[in-house]
Order: structure tokens, then sequence, then C-alpha cells
């Protein structure tokens, strides 16, 4: 295939009917204003990591709010929880928190 | 031997063998537990002069309650009068029963206790009339610590305490038996007082009161209970708060040998525990309490549910690290270290995740010094452009080392107790610089800077900007204008109680603008709300923090807020219609362009 140098986004269409949101339910029980997002991006564009390497904070949110957990974990990993995120999102997420809570629940098997 | 005695010696002598028993026990066990490097560490400087230190140290703290007095002069009082009267209760009473001449000449260890009940007259010695009257005085004075500590119960705020601790129900009986103690031993020597007239001005007064019929019934039981509520509170004393009386003094005896809190709990950490006294003193002064009314996180709380195994983790991550309960604590436990301790992530904290800061560039800074803006300092860009300005004005060479992509510095990990993934990015920092060969690090962040200076090991001075700045003042290689701006220093948490940073800021803002005092400053200095240290309370809550930390910066209605901490700017600048400014933009704003300074070489 041609390398036209970017690629058509592969199909991210989920059945909400198949997924299990018992561990979204877990972290938004614990950080309460995870729900308040609404998708601006901002935590990523300031994100210490994503200077580095492609690592998109707004993204692993998503993929945790579709129950998508797979490869999540790894993902999170890669956070320096420096906070700068926490402090820039205009609708005062405690993403911080949110981060080490996902880590948490989905350490657990 | 036997000629001074009575059963009702025996609650007290089976209690105080309990008692050091069991301490003697706890801290064999305790002193097993000190790592390798601790138990160096003692070795080392077991024999030195520091120990002079330590005993002054353990009269000072352990008796006198100097720390205390030093923020409450009553509750100083109250703590002094129980533990120095106590103290000297001892002493006296032990030279007294040994200067009165004995039968066999025995003299048994319970005889100072029991002297007035075994003493029928004054003892035959010179001076013994003075040492009775001693003994009055000293058990008034500890008499007026226990009525003050019963006001205290009551009402706390008689003596200066808005919330006093809470305490469970094996303290309360300690502390009972404790309070028992010194009213029986004076009903007790007023009834020997009353048949043998034998008592000193008080007890005589007291015991002329008392109708010989009744003495005579109640004396044996009185000493009775007197003996028992001693024995009581021995035995419960290793259980309860009271443990702190005997632990203290070692704890002072090994922080004097240079034992510090490691980032794992050991044995260390178990005296620390032991010698929290419970006093509340930690409470009042907690943002926490103060502005979100949470009330079973403070140190106090903390230290006594890990000491008594209940320990929650929801207790252990709510807090915001600000240390202002370490600066009031009386006993100077490390109370951050060890609340870090237990944020201990263990299987969350896998190592090695870092590895794409592998591929970041080396750079050779020979010559120059290093600049570290830290992750912060990016939101605040003012910060680093003034910072910018100033090298070039001082005609310093520099390296801005994390210009383009900031690392984090590892506290932000270890304050939620990652451990290994700070110790990694600690270790990739560290490499970089040293391939560096910068010969200073100068950073923005107290955040940075407190690990930069504890946790790494750079072998090159490590200073905050604020220092560096005034390290360039007096040295003349920046000069400033003054305005006359009244001008408010915030001391941020991390860089004031953390790292001792108070002088320095002051001096630069001082050489600027015209300072003017907070409410409360320094040691005392409120805690911005917007940090790292908690990953409990909710942006709101931090937002009432925050707004009474500005609000304490109103006292003398300043015209400007300075600080010297990224996030402490970037908290107030959403709660204030004043310009808030880091001390690296004022001093840019007001720094007279100086030729001759980069050319001239005898300063640079």
């Amino acid at each position: 295939m041609i390398n036209f140098g970017y690629t058509i986004a592969t199909t991210r269409v989920v059945n909400i009917d198949n997924c299990d949101f018992e561990k979204l339910h877990e972290l938004e029980a614990l950080v309460p204003s995870f729900k308040r997002c609404m998708n601006c991006g901002a935590c990523t564009a300031t994100c210490s990591a994503q200077q580095f390497i492609p690592f998109n904070i707004r993204k692993i949110k998503s993929l945790f709010q579709e129950a998508q957990y797979d490869k999540l974990s790894k993902e999170l990993e890669k956070c320096m929880l420096c906070g700068k995120c926490t402090l820039v999102c205009p609708r005062g997420i405690s993403l911080r928190p949110a981060i080490m809570n996902m880590r948490k629940i989905l350490s657990v098997k | 031997m036997l000629y001074y005695f009575h059963p009702f010696v025996l609650p007290f002598t089976l209690g105080a063998i309990v008692l050091f028993g069991l301490c003697i026990w706890k801290y064999v066990r305790w002193f097993k537990q000190f790592d390798r490097l601790q138990r160096a560490v003692i070795r080392k400087n077991i024999f030195s002069w520091r120990i002079l230190a330590a005993i002054w140290e353990s009269f000072r703290e352990g008796i006198l309650h100097i720390r205390i007095s030093r923020k409450n002069l009553v509750l100083g009082y109250m703590h002094r009068s129980i533990a120095f009267g106590w103290f000297l209760l001892i002493v006296v009473g032990f030279i007294e029963s040994h200067l009165t001449p004995t039968v066999n000449d025995s003299h048994p260890f319970w005889l100072a206790i029991f002297y007035r009940y075994f003493m029928h007259s004054h003892g035959n010695f010179p001076g013994a009339h003075i040492l009775t009257t001693i003994m009055d005085v000293l058990l008034l004075y500890v008499l007026s610590g226990i009525l003050m500590a019963v006001i205290k119960k009551i009402y706390s705020r008689a003596l200066g305490m808005k919330k006093a601790t809470k305490h469970v129900v094996f303290d309360r009986f300690a502390k009972a038996s404790l309070w028992c103690i010194f009213p029986l031993r004076l009903l007790s020597e007023s009834l020997s007082a009353t048949i043998y007239h034998n008592g000193g001005f008080f007890t005589q007064f007291v015991g002329d009161l008392i109708p010989l019929d009744f003495a005579l019934t109640f004396e044996t039981t009185s000493w009775l209970l007197y003996s028992v509520a001693l024995g009581t509170f021995f035995v419960s004393l290793p259980f309860s708060r009271y443990m702190h009386i005997f632990t203290e003094i070692m704890l002072i005896f090994f922080r004097e040998w240079g034992v510090r809190e490691k980032k794992e709990r050991t044995g260390y950490t178990m005296y620390e525990l032991s010698a929290c006294s419970r006093c509340g003193m930690c409470i009042d002064n907690c943002p926490l309490n103060k502005e979100l009314n949470v009330n079973n996180v403070q140190s106090v709380y903390f230290l006594r549910d890990l000491r008594y195994k209940k320990n929650k983790p929801e207790i252990a991550d709510n807090c915001l690290l600000c240390a202002r309960c370490a600066s009031d604590c009386p006993v100077n436990i490390d109370l951050m270290a060890i609340r870090q301790q237990e944020r201990n992530k263990r299987d969350l904290d896998t190592a090695g995740n870092y590895s794409y800061l592998d591929n970041v560039q080396p750079f050779n800074a020979l010559g120059r010094v290093g600049y570290f803006g830290g992750c912060m300092s990016h939101l605040t860009p003012g910060i680093t452009e003034s910072m910018k300005a100033i090298f070039e004005a001082a005609g310093q060479r520099y390296w801005f080392m994390d210009e383009d992509r900031s690392i984090c510095c590892g506290r932000p990990l270890q304050q939620q107790g990652f451990n290994q993934q700070a110790a990694d990015l600690r270790r990739k920092i560290t490499e970089h610089i040293k391939k560096s060969k910068i010969t200073m690090l100068i950073t923005s962040c107290p955040i940075c800077y407190q690990t930069f200076k504890k946790d790494y090991k750079l072998n090159i001075p490590v200073v905050h900007h604020t220092e560096y700045i005034n390290q360039l003042i007096q040295k003349g290689r920046i000069k400033l204008r003054k305005d006359d701006l009244k001008t408010v220093y915030h001391d941020p948490c991390e860089l004031g109680r953390g790292c001792g940073i108070y002088k320095d800021p002051r001096q630069v803002l001082k050489a600027t603008t015209h300072l003017v005092k907070a409410k409360q400053e320094g040691e005392d200095s409120l805690c911005c709300g917007i940090n790292l240290g908690d990953s409990l309370i909710d942006i709101d809550q931090q937002k009432k923090i925050r707004d009474a930390a500005v609000e304490n910066l109103m006292y003398k209605k300043p015209d400007m807020i300075a600080t010297a901490c990224p996030m402490c700017k970037k908290a107030f600048v959403h709660s204030t219609t004043l310009p808030v400014k880091d001390i690296a933009e004022i001093v840019r704003e007001n720094m007279i362009p100086n030729t001759t300074a980069q050319t001239n070489p005898k300063k640079a």
C-alpha cells in the first residue's frame, strides 16, 4: 500500500450492549468529576509524556468510558503523574486522581 | 526491708515492673526492625558529642515542653506542670527518702512513693522541713496542671485549642487513671497528716480539716487507691498514648544520632508512631479541618490508626502534604515521610515504564549552569521567560534543561507512593544531568527543588531561583530599581516548610518592592490548596482552601501578591483581582539594563 503519511482511522464502532461498564461506574464513584469531561483535549496538549511518545490521555479517557479496557493498563503506565493535565482542565476534573484510580481498577483482575 | 511493707504497695510495684518490662520488650523489638543504614549511622554516632545535645533536648522537650510553649503558653504550662512537676516529685521524693535514716537502713523503691505513710515524722535529717514544703509545692504544681487538663477536656477553647483530639476509649481510661493519681496522693498524704502530723504546709492544712476518726478508718484505703491508680496507669501506659513519655526521649536520641525516616516503614517509624502524644496541636491549623471540616485525617488520627493497625488508605491519601502539622508538631515527628510511606502503591508501582525517556539526547553544557523549569513552570511561561532574561542580564551562560520537553522530577509519583517509578525518573534525570557536566542546578519549582535537594545525589549545588537571584543581587550582577508597590509574599509549602527557604525570597523582594506582612507567614503560612499532595479532594474543595490562603495574604491590603512557586501562582491568579507574580517576574520587570555586568569578568 502506498504510504501517504496518514491513514484512514480504523473503525471504532463499539456495541455498547456488549460492554461491561462496571469498571467505569467504579471510577465514577471514586472520581465523580470524571463525568464532566467535554473532550476538549487540553490535557493531552499539555501532557509531559505526550511530548516524548504518542500518549493520548483524552483517548484513554474515551476508551475507558466506552469500556474498552484492553491494553489501557499498559498505556497508563507511561504517565508521570506530574499533574499538569489536572491544572489545565477547564472542567476542573481531578484527572490525576482519575489516572491513579484507573490504574488501580484495571490492575484488579 | 519488710519493715516498710504493706500489701497496698503491690499494685504500684507490679505496675512498675509490667511497665518497664513491656517498654523494654517493645523497644528491643522495634530496634531489631531498623534497617542496615540506620544501624550503621547509630554505631557511628553513638559515642559522639551529639549525645549531650540529645540529653539537653530530652530535658527541654520531654520535660520542659519548650516547643509547645512557643506555640501556646497556656498549653505549654499545662504539659510542663504535669511532666516537670511529676519528674521533680520523683526526684525530690527519692532524695527525701534516701536522706531519712531508716530501720535496718532499708530503702525499698516504693518508700519514696508512700513516704508519708511509713514515716510518721518529718525525716530526721537537717532540712527535712524544707523538703516537705517543696514536695507540697510540687504536688500543687502538678494539681494545677491536672485542673487545666480537666478544663481543657470540658472547654478546650479556654486553653486556646479550637478542637481537641477525640480520644479512643482506652486512652480515656488511661487518662482517667492519670488524673486520679494526684488528687488521691493529696488525699492520702492529708489523711496521714491528720494522724501523724507529718504533712507539709498544704497537706497538713487539708489534714487538719479532716476528723481523726475518718482518717483512721480510711487512711489505708486511700493509700491503696493511690497505689491502684498508679498501677493502672503504669499497665495501660505502653498501650495508650502515654507511651510517648519514654518513646519521645528514645526518638530524640535516635534523631540526634542521625537516624531518619526511609521510604519504607522501619522500626524507627514505630518509635515515631508511639512518640505521638496525641496532643492535637496538628488539628486546628490543618487546612482540611479549617476549610473543609474534614475531621478524621489529621496526623494525630493518622498516626493513631497506624499504631493500632486500623489504617485505611483513604486516610493516608487525604492530605495536602503541606507540612503545616509537621511544623506545629511539638515532638517533631516526620509526619510527611510517614504519610508517604503509607501511600505505597506496591503492586501498581511497576518498574520500567519510562523507557521512552532513554532517547533524550545528551547535551554538553560544560561551563554552564543548568536551569530546570519543571512541569508546572511550563504552565506559567512568565516564570521561565523571566529566568532566561535574568540569566542573560547577569551574563550567565545557562542550559535550559527542559525547554522543549519537560521530564517530571519524580516527586509527584513519590508523593503518591510510586517509589520505584519515582526512582526510575530520578535515575534518568540524574544521568542526563551528569552527562551535561553542569556546575549548578537552578529550579523554578519548589516541588522539583525539594526532591533535587533531598532525594537526588547530584554532587552539585542545587538552588531555587529565589536563592539564585538573591546571590546575583548580593554579587551585584544584576541591578534592580525599587518600586513602592505594597507586595505580600506567599511562602510555598514545599519551599518554606519543605526546604526552610524563607529568607532569600524576602531579601529579593525587599530589594525591589515594599514588602508587607501576611497574617500568617513563614512556618505558619497557609497552603494554596491547588497542589499534588491530595488525591481525594476535588477542585471545589481545593478552591475553598485557596480562598482562605488569599484571605490570609490580604491582611495589610497589598497591591500585589508575590510567590515563588508556579503552582501557587496558578492557584491565586484565578482567585483575586490583584496581580499575582512570581519573584522572577518581579525581578525581571524591575531590572535596570546593566551592560557592565556582562563585560566585567571579575564579577562573572
